[in-house]
């Protein structure tokens, strides 16, 4: 047993699990635990209670309408990866959701749990910041831009907690996407990891261009790109600052990041153009 | 707290301190062995079990997250005392193992593959257990078995 103590409590409506929340600043939620469980387990983390919050009648649930793609935060990664619907509404997420760890940890891992953590290395939290997510909670709705502050922190208010994903949905005819990643092992944590989303217009011109960057930097980046070539995107990660570790430094995070964003633009155009 | 497990298809009444995981209340609660741990915190997959049939880590649940879900074991996998499932034999007759430790994990993610994909490619048989460390085999005789129980399991008629 490896955990500190705790007490396990089930809430039955967000409301409660609110409550409970706002009662102790100590408590924390748990969906899937496929975050959670490694952080007690190594007492990265000592919560009081901790919260479930699967039996929470409606927050497992995927709504797509013509604008918009809702993910409720209990939503299994696995729902995903098995959704003709998102695959449709949002190819980039169907993409990207097949390197969230590893099979049996996406039977168990959440839209909400991966967004709540904020591991830089995250795939969900990158895809959400490219495509311009909002992070729907119990205070605020936040832009996923402006959710991510730092390596396991975003600026969910004490006492709140995430309740669902919501994607805005581009029905353009000539859509196309890429994703990209490195790291030491299939499945393991992203070095590099590198999303693009690229939209034609009728005529053929770029309607828009999203290139976004996650596991190289302390949180996902959406790049800013006046246009689709190696050097406006090693313009944009110029400035950008890297994690760094024992197995991928700063430098190796850049030139990988560049790398992997062109793959993943290369990936986008050959699907625009099929 | 107390809680009812349903594991290898019995209802199990067990009293557990609410910070027990899946896998020491398999171990320790119940008293099946045959749940192997490892790291204890998601990376090697040996304690890989089946809820409501699908591979999950049990040291990445806590034991009260599975009530009301169905728990299978290494365990619960055999026809019979004694005898081996297909997937079981498989290993035994490719020599897909060494020492053993990864086994049950590997066995049961294999199950829950070839429930899903009942005729995997060689890359959807890696994909698979690319969350299941093995330190001996190199994996090779590991894919081989996997392969070579789909194939029995198609011609079989026993689940």
């Amino acid at each position: 047993m490896k955990p500190a103590p705790f007490e396990y409590i089930r809430a039955e409506s967000v409301l409660q699990a609110q409550e409970w929340l706002a009662a102790d600043p100590e408590a924390r939620v748990i969906a899937g635990g496929q975050t959670l469980m490694p952080m007690l387990a190594m007492r990265l983390v000592r919560p009081t209670r901790v919260i479930d919050i699967a039996g929470i009648a409606g927050l497992d649930e995927i709504a797509v309408t013509a604008e918009l793609v809702t993910f409720g935060a209990m939503v299994r990664q696995v729902t995903v990866e098995r959704s003709a619907a998102v695959a449709q509404a949002l190819p980039l997420l169907a993409k990207a959701i097949r390197y969230v760890g590893h099979p049996p940890t996406r039977r168990r891992g959440t839209i909400g749990g991966s967004v709540a953590n904020a591991d830089p290395a995250a795939e969900i939290a990158l895809v959400a910041v490219t495509l311009g997510a909002e992070v729907l909670t119990t205070a605020d709705g936040f832009s996923a831009r402006d959710f991510f502050l730092a390596p396991m922190t975003t600026a969910l208010p004490a006492g709140a907690m995430v309740t669902g994903l919501r994607f805005p949905r581009v029905t353009a005819a000539r859509r196309g996407t890429g994703f990209a990643e490195v790291a030491m092992r299939q499945g393991d944590y992203a070095m590099a990891a590198a999303a693009c989303e690229l939209v034609l217009g009728a005529g053929g011109e770029v309607a828009s261009l999203r290139i976004g960057i996650g596991g190289a930097t302390p949180v996902p980046v959406l790049l800013d790109l006046a246009e689709p070539t190696r050097e406006a995107i090693a313009a944009a990660l110029a400035p950008l600052e890297m994690m760094h570790d024992p197995n991928a430094g700063a430098g190796y995070r850049r030139r990988a990041a560049l790398a992997l964003a062109m793959q993943a633009l290369d990936e986008a155009q050959r699907e625009v153009m099929a | 707290m107390k809680l009812v497990l349903n594991v290898n298809g019995s209802d199990r009444m067990l009293e557990l301190e609410d910070r027990t995981s899946l896998l020491d209340a398999l171990r320790d609660g119940v008293g099946l062995k045959g749940t192997h741990a490892g790291c204890e915190h998601g990376v090697c997959g040996t304690c890989t079990v089946l809820l409501d049939g699908e591979a999950v880590r049990s040291c990445l649940m806590l034991a009260a997250q599975a009530e009301g879900h169905a728990v299978t074991t290494i365990e619960g996998v055999t026809p019979g005392p004694g005898e081996l499932s297909i997937v079981q034999d498989s290993f035994v007759e490719t020599h897909g193992m060494q020492c053993g430790y990864c086994t049950p994990g590997m066995v049961l993610t294999a199950i829950a593959l070839l429930r899903d994909n009942p005729a995997p490619t060689r890359d959807e048989i890696v994909e698979a257990i690319s969350g299941n460390l093995c330190r001996c085999t190199g994996y090779g005789q590991i894919v081989e078995a996997i392969a070579l129980a789909a194939e029995r399991l198609q011609r079989s008629n026993t689940p």
